[in-house]
């Protein structure tokens, strides 16, 4: 019932425009043995191309199980997802995923192989064209001069933007990201931003990423879906294209990052009101 | 009281280009040559053999144990006259069509096991009911059913590699992680790409250890093999010259043939092996 709601306000403002993803009154359950958990709860949201689309939530909401959902490793158990209107029903290179973990790059493969792979793996390509493409999206990342390295003698954050060019280098209609920055310190992990930020710059690429850090949430993003704790519902949807990098520890910043903070961990509203009456664009399932 | 530290003065220093140390330097010669492995397996071989030369003196009976010298002297005789190598060759033969068998049903038999349930149940069924029964004691078995020849060694051969193989690819395969999987799921692999371009690379460094082992149970069945049963192809391998020898009380030459056996398993093991593992796994940073 709320997220009907909230779906009627996300087709009301894109009516002119297709969404290219649809999530539509999703619920997704996984099963530890001799239970059914249910991780997210009716939840729903559309994409549209070019946007940098934020699943924000406390640990344990279910937003990275809403990710694989989209990516097609887990069947939802009601709603449907749907990506240019195509229902999806299993895993595919047309929704590339970055996850977190370092070991998501094959060791037996060199860096420009890896890239190579899904490629050559989708037939999308022949050898000759994929390791054209691999080398021009490894240049974009700046690691040109390691495309013949083994992954295991990469830095997290050489290793992070391999599996960013692999992603690209397949040029999905939607690039997914699972925490990629997470199990990074915190300097590689703000270049790593900022390299994004000029990446969808230059190639505008849809995103969907996954985040528990509001900063990253606010940097990278141009909307942002809170999620409430477990089960992850849809708590609010929030704009947030006009910061960026620069913007940090700027007044409207840490004005945002104060609202979602409150929204997300439910604290007193009456000592926030006045900040978040700046924001028009505010949706809020109730 | 409060107590606070004293407030010490900042500085900042202007660094030149660090040029006066070399960044890089080889180590010396002997330290080089002693991180070479042949270096120090062969000094354990060197070190063994004199002892054995030692032990030999002084018990002094050719008829009990003969010395390094004089086995040596029979394995020359023996590679000379084309003997022992003829009989190497036909171990080897056989030994190489048991393995291969072996090896590709055991990947059947996994590759199975990853894709459906009923293939799991299988495996573990199997391998549990066959992995402790000793090779050797289906040899009359396959004597019966496949008569005297190469076909009985090769059955009994093809059960000691394939179980020990099976029980290490399927170990391999469940232990490649999860990222792994759905970045292969990913890209649309599935089914049999899935296990050749993901499962099996991803698992190889338990793949290698299952194809030592397997070796290791195939060789050891061979020789046991031919020499209780003799020459059960006609023609005996090593294992038979090891037994006729010993029937003529020529104790070196049965050293000979033993010595065979343990070199050849030398090296494969350290040529063949190790060069997998070198210019794969190691080359991949998967195992140290």
């Amino acid at each position: 019932m709320n997220a009907s709601v909230q779906g009627h306000a996300a087709s009301y403002l894109t009516a002119n425009v297709p969404a290219l993803l649809s999530v539509d009154h999703v619920s997704l359950e996984y099963r530890p043995p001799q239970r059914v958990v249910r991780a997210t709860h009716q939840v729903s949201f559309e994409i549209d191309p070019a946007d940098r689309f934020i699943l924000l939530g406390p640990s344990g909401c279910g937003k990275s199980t809403l990710l694989k959902a989209v990516a097609g490793f887990i069947e939802p158990c009601e709603g449907q997802i749907r990506l240019q209107g195509q229902p999806v029903t299993a895993p595919g290179p047309d929704r590339m995923v970055v996850f977190q973990e370092f070991d998501q790059l094959p060791p037996w493969k060199t860096v420009k192989q890896n890239v190579m792979f899904p490629l050559l793996a989708s037939k999308t390509l022949n050898r000759r064209d994929a390791q054209e493409r691999a080398l021009h999206y490894l240049d974009k990342v700046g690691l040109a001069a390691f495309a013949d390295a083994y992954p295991h003698t990469l830095s997290g954050g050489m290793k992070a933007r391999v599996a960013i060019a692999r992603a690209l280098a397949m040029q999905p209609k939607i690039l997914l990201m699972d925490e990629p920055f997470a199990a990074l310190d915190a300097l590689t992990r703000r270049k790593m931003q900022e390299e994004l930020l000029l990446l969808w710059e230059e190639v505008r690429f849809t995103l969907l990423f996954v985040t528990h850090s509001i900063e990253e949430a606010l940097v990278v993003g141009n909307r942002i879906l809170l999620l409430s704790p477990h089960p992850g519902r849809v708590r609010a949807e929030i704009n947030c294209h006009q910061y960026n990098l620069h913007s940090l520890g700027g007044v409207d910043f840490q004005a945002s990052a104060r609202r979602i903070h409150r929204l997300l961990f439910d604290e007193d509203e009456a000592l926030h009101t006045e900040q978040t009456l700046n924001f028009n664009d505010i949706r809020i399932a109730y | 009281m409060s107590y606070s530290s004293p407030v010490r003065q900042e500085y900042e220093v202007v660094l030149e280009p660090l040029l006066s140390v070399p960044l890089e330097r080889e180590l010396p010669l002997g330290q080089r040559l002693w991180q070479q492995g042949w270096v120090r397996k062969g000094l354990i071989l060197i070190l063994l053999a004199v002892i054995w030369e030692l032990v030999a003196r002084y018990q002094d009976n050719d008829l009990l144990l003969p010395s390094f010298l004089q086995t040596a002297s029979a394995l020359y005789d023996g590679l000379i006259s084309g003997e022992l190598l003829s009989k190497v060759t036909i171990s080897l033969v056989v030994l190489l069509k048991g393995y291969l068998i072996g090896i590709v049903l055991a990947f059947a038999l996994t590759t199975l096991a990853v894709s459906t349930q009923f293939g799991r149940d299988l495996l573990s069924t199997l391998t549990s009911m066959f992995n402790p029964l000793p090779a050797i004691a289906l040899l009359p078995l396959a004597l019966l059913w496949f008569g005297l020849g190469q076909n009985s060694l090769i059955f009994v051969l093809v059960h000691s590699v394939l179980w020990a193989l099976a029980l290490n690819t399927y170990a391999g395969f469940l232990g490649v992680s999860e990222t792994q999987r759905m970045a292969g799921r990913n890209y649309g692999l599935k089914g049999i790409r899935f296990v050749l371009f993901i499962l099996i690379p991803a698992a190889l460094p338990s793949i290698l250890a299952g194809l030592k082992i397997g070796w290791a149970f195939a060789w050891r069945t061979l020789i046991a093999a031919e020499l209780v049963f003799g020459a059960t192809s006609g023609k005996g391998g090593l294992g038979w010259y090891i037994f006729q020898n010993r029937n003529e009380l020529y104790t070196d030459k049965v050293f000979a043939g033993l010595a065979v056996v343990i070199l050849i398993g030398l090296l494969v093991e350290n040529l063949v092996f190790d060069t997998l593992e070198r210019v794969t796994v190691k080359r991949w940073g998967m195992q140290r």
